[in-house]
Formats: C-alpha cells, structure tokens, sequence
C-alpha cells in the first residue's frame, strides 16, 4: 500500500441487505466511501456503489486474439516457409489441420492472460500481504469503511449508526 | 437468524445455515486432527501409488517390451486409461463451466470437488502418453521450440500433437479456474488461523481482502473463463476421438466419435463425481450442502448422457450394416461376437442398459443405488474404450496378424498406481482446502432479497418484500 496511513472507520454487517441499504444511504449522504468488504460477490452492489464495469473481458478478448494470431500464423510459418513438410499429399498450408490448435491456444491466451491481469491490477499475488480491516469480513459480516481523510469521522459514524452496523471500529492501514 | 428458506424454491443448502455456520461446516474440516478413514485411505493411496511408481520405473528401466503389447495390439491398457481418465476429468469443468452459464446454481455444492478430480484425473491421464512413449527423456520433442534437429518441428496437423495441445491447455486452464475459486476460501481459513498456518494461508489466499472491486473482477473472470472452458471441455475430448477417428481402420474412423466421445466422458465424469461426493459428503458430514436434490440432478445428466452414448452404440452397428463395406461390417461383429465379446457385454450392459433405471424419480434419489451405478458406469466406460482400442486392433486387414492382447503385471501395476496417485491428490486436497466453495454457497444461500432475516428486519418469516 502507499506509505502514508489511512485512518479508516468502518461499520460492520451482519447482512448483506442492510450494506447495500447502507451504502445506498452514504450515497445520498454524498459520504466518500472508502471501500466495501464482503465475504462473497454481492449483486446488485456495484450499481449502488457506482463501480463501472470491469473491462476484464476486454483484457481477455485481446489476449485471446493473440493466442489466435501466434497459433494460426506460427504454423502458417513452419509449414511454408521454416520447414515446408509434405504429410499424407497434403498441401503444405493445410487450414483445417490448423484450428483445433489455434482453437487451444486462443484459449490458453485468454484464461493465462485474463488471471494473470486479474492479480495485477487487484494487488494480489503468492506472498502478498494486503491489511485487512475485520477477520469476520471473510466468514459472515459485512463492511462498509470510510477514509477519516476524505470523511469526516461524526458523519461516518452516525451514518454506520443510523443504517444498523452491528460494530464500529476504527484501524490505521 | 432464523430459517433462510425461500418460499417458491427448494432450498440449496438444507439445515437453515446462517453464514457464520456455513464457515464453520466448510473450514473446519481442515482444522481438524484427521480422522483415521482420512489416515487409512492416505496409507492405502500412497502405497499404490508407490507400486503404480515402482512400475513406472519398470517400464522405463525394462523398455516397452514389459507391457504385453505387440505389433498388432499396439494400443492397449495404456490408451484405453488415458482415455478413460480424460473423460472422467470432463465432470468438473463441465459442472463449474457450463452449469455456470446456464445459472445452475446448485452446481456450487459440487464444483469445487469436481473441479479438484478434473485436476487429478487429467494427471492421470497425462501419464500414459507420456510413458508409452517408450523414452520418456525424450518427451520434450512434442513440444514446439526451434531446436539443433534441424530445425525440427513436431506434425501440427496430426491429432496425437493436438491431443498434447489440448490437454495442456486443459490441465492449466482447470487449473486457474480452480485456484481463483478457491483464492477467497483460502482468505476464509487464514482469518481463522493462527500462527504459521495464518501465513501459510495468507499465501496460498494471495492476499485476498473481499473489497467490493475485488468480487466485480473475480466475477467476470469466473464468467469469462466459463465461457472459454466450455468450448474448450467439449474440444478435449473431440480432439481425444480424432486419435481414432482420423486414422483409417474399420471402426474407428467414423463421424461420430466426437459427439459420442464428449457424452460418453461428460457421463463417466458424473459418475466418477457421484462416486466421491458420496463418500465425501458422508466422511465430512456435508450432507447439507450435498444433497439429494445434487445426486438427483446429476443422475438426471447422467441419464441423458448414457443414453446419447447407447445411441452412439445402436447408430454404430446399423452404420456398419448399412455402409455395406465388409471391413466395417467385420469390425462391428468381431467386437460384439469376437473373441473380447464379454468387454461388448459389459459395455453394453453397465452404460446403456443400468442407468435407464434412472427414469424411475425415487432411484434417481436413492444414494445407495446411485453409488453402485456410480461404480458400474466407472467400470462400464472403461470397457468402452477397451472395446474400441484393443479389440479393434486385434483382428485387422490381415487374419495372418490376427492377435490377442491381455495386460502385463506392469500394465495393471500402472493402472493400479494412478488411482494411488488420484485418491492421494484427492485425500490431500479434502485436509487443506474446502472441499465445498465456500464463498459460492455463501452467494446462493439466499436466492432473493426477500428471505431477508437482519437486525432490522420488518418481517421475521418469509413473505413478500416491497
């Protein structure tokens, strides 16, 4: 994380429609919410919270196009101009024979690319040690963080109150 | 928190979990000391792996001239496992693939074990390639690489390198579909540990922290490598029957095989599916996620597939009859009245006659009944490689090279030890992840917002919210 801290205050959930009701809230409220933590993918959050839509897929399209390109135009190479073999009478440029390999790495690409872009741009990785606000955020609470920078700590509070938080808390990160 | 039961559906998870005891079911059996089933089956897995090992290294030290292979038969236990492993490693993908894109959502009580067993049972059956090629330090040459021969480079148009293709990207695709299932459950377990175990899991979990951003992009990964492995599990084993489909000995090269291959691996995949989950959800007590309503669906799958592959089996027979071409026509009589006619038999017998028993609703529900088809299907669709490879092979053009085939000790040592290997995986596997994807059941445990049950709830049982 960057060096300098992050005062956080954050309220804790026991159900993920009272987070949405709360964030809804912080919305209205024009609050600066920090992050949100869930111990599963919540539907109907990111609309709410205002997250755009991950462009992942657009990641995995290109990756895909390459593995395409790489496969179809590296064979096209050896079996034309590397190395012209001839198989079974068969014309040196046999597209056919070409796509279930093309098809693999098309898919190969996408999947190693998309993971891969997956774990970089989220911050995570083998050995990676990422603070975290709660350790119930992963099992059955959840959570709602606001930055004491951003927000004032009253305002975040009453709200935290107001919208059913279970618990509140403050932690540096 | 009381009951969370919706109230126009069954529910997927039965017992009225709240969330905190879905944790508590799912992790805590890698918290436990192991049980001594656990201890005996990972004793007994090890020891037949390590005979399964010892004949690998037979085979390597002594040459190929230990299996009982010979110039006619020369594909025989070993291509008939790979095979029969490939397709048993269809299950897990096509359950956490497909059934995804089709918002299946009971497929999350099953995924993730299934996924494991894809994992494993596409290890197994990597094995054999590998080691029926005799020089097994020379396998680097499948790979393409501008290399000193030449430059050399490996036939891409013939099947057996698309095969190398497809498995590989098969085994790391499942792979990484897996890991980033399991990467959030690995964050569960490691905020309820301590100590050493705490880092070790902190590591496996990348770091994971359950930000909102975080769950948007995993989803569209899951998605989006959804949608690539299922083109991608029906190509696997499409690719598997062109091995035999594009050669040109009577009764292999048909149309087809493909269409055949993928239902008759999407069903032995089920079975072998049914098979562990029905030991496991006994052993781990997860009779609540795993329910019968899961055991039911699969069999309904189950069904269909084994009746696509009898299908396949009838369409055979009458193809051959009517193609009028006596190679043909010879092909098919000799596998059902030849001299391997019983392996016909049990084919026929254990994967289109035995599962239509699954019409009946009440069977479909009957575990017992589910397990021991379970086990005859296992052992029915490795007949049906068995009759497609050896008995094939055994009575070609010329009667004068007419053959018989029976395995060697190291062929049945081999086989025997990759079942060592899978059980060993899979024993490991239950010890140090959730054996039930954690976060995904947690995501299905109520279908709607209206089972809403929180602190502030203005209706305590189910009925009609807004």
């Amino acid at each position: 994380m960057a060096n300098n801290h992050k005062e956080i205050v954050f309220g804790l959930y026991n159900d993920e429609e009272d987070l949405i009701r709360a964030v809804k809230e912080a919305k209205t409220a024009h609050l600066d919410i920090y992050d949100v933590f869930t111990p599963f993918p919540i539907h109907g959050l990111d609309p709410v919270l205002g997250l755009e839509e991950s462009r992942l897929h657009i990641a995995g399209f290109i990756y895909g196009a390459l593995g395409t390109l790489t496969a179809f135009l590296g064979m096209t190479w050896i079996f034309t101009k590397d190395w012209p073999n001839v198989f079974g009478g068969k014309p040196y440029w046999s597209v056919p024979a070409f796509i279930p390999i093309t098809f693999e790495l098309t898919v190969l690409f996408a999947a190693i690319g998309m993971t891969v872009t997956f774990y970089i741009v989220n911050g995570l990785g083998p050995g990676v040690v990422n603070q975290h606000l709660d350790d119930r955020i992963t099992d059955d609470k959840f959570c709602l963080a606001f930055d004491k920078g951003s927000v004032s700590e009253d305002k975040a509070v009453s709200l935290l109150k107001q919208t059913g938080a279970v618990e509140i808390n403050h932690k540096t990160l | 928190m009381s009951a969370v039961v919706s109230p126009i559906r069954r529910p997927l998870i039965t017992g009225n979990k709240t969330y905190h005891q879905i944790t508590e079911d799912l992790i805590s059996p890698t918290e436990k000391a192991p049980t001594r089933a656990w201890t005996i089956g990972l004793i007994i897995s090890v020891a037949v792996l390590s005979y399964g090992v010892f004949c690998i290294l037979w085979t390597i030290y002594v040459g190929i001239g230990s299996w009982n292979l010979n110039r006619t038969v020369n594909w025989g236990w070993d291509i008939t496992n790979f095979v029969w492993w490939i397709g048993i490693g269809h299950a897990g993908t096509l359950i956490s693939a497909i059934l995804l894109l089709f918002r299946q959502k009971w497929r999350t009580g099953v995924n993730r074990a299934a996924e494991a067993m894809t994992i494993f049972a596409v290890m197994c059956a990597g094995l054999f390639p590998l080691i029926h090629m005799g020089r097994i330090w020379l396998a680097m040459f499948i790979l393409p690489y501008p290399n000193t021969r030449g430059p050399l480079w490996p036939n891409f148009n013939s099947p057996l390198l698309w095969d190398v293709f497809a498995i590989s990207t098969y085994l790391t695709v499942s792979l990484l579909f897996w890991y980033t299932g399991l990467v959030p459950d690995f964050a569960t377990v490691r905020d309820r540990a301590k100590g050493m175990r705490r880092k070790i899991y902190n590591f496996l979990s990348f770091g994971w922290t359950g930000s909102a951003k975080h769950w948007q992009r995993w989803e569209s990964l899951s998605l989006v490598l959804a949608g690539l492995s299922t083109p991608l599990v029906l190509s696997v084993h499409t690719i598997v029957s062109f091995d035999f489909a594009t050669s040109v000995i009577p009764g292999w090269h048909t149309t087809i095989f493909p269409p055949y291959f993928v239902a008759g691996a999407v069903f032995s995949g089920f079975a072998m599916v049914l098979t562990l989950m029905i030991i496991t959800r006994k052993l781990l007590k997860l009779e609540d996620y795993i329910t019968v309503e899961h055991i039911e669906s699969m069999n309904k799958v189950i069904l269909v597939t084994g009746t696509i592959v009898g299908v396949a089996y009838l369409t055979e027979l009458f193809i051959a009859w009517y193609s009028g071409y006596v190679y043909e026509q010879f092909a098919f009589f000799n596998r059902a009245l030849g001299p391997y006619w019983w392996s016909y038999f049990g084919m026929m017998f254990c994967n289109v006659i035995s599962p239509q028993l699954f019409w009946k609703k009440s069977w479909r529900r009957n575990i017992t009944l589910t397990f021991l088809m379970s086990i005859f299907i296992n052992i029915g669709m490795w007949f049906e490689r068995f009759v497609i490879i050896a008995t094939t092979l055994a009575r070609d053009y010329l009667p004068s090279s007419w053959s018989l085939y029976s395995p060697s000790w190291v062929e049945i040592g081999i086989y025997i030890g990759t079942f060592g290997l899978f059980f060993t995986c899979y024993l490991i596997f239950t010890r140090v992840a959730p054996v039930v994807a954690v976060a995904e059941v947690k995501s299905v445990l109520k279908t709607g917002g209206n089972q809403y049950v929180g602190e502030n709830a203005t209706h305590k049982h189910h009925h009609e919210h807004h």
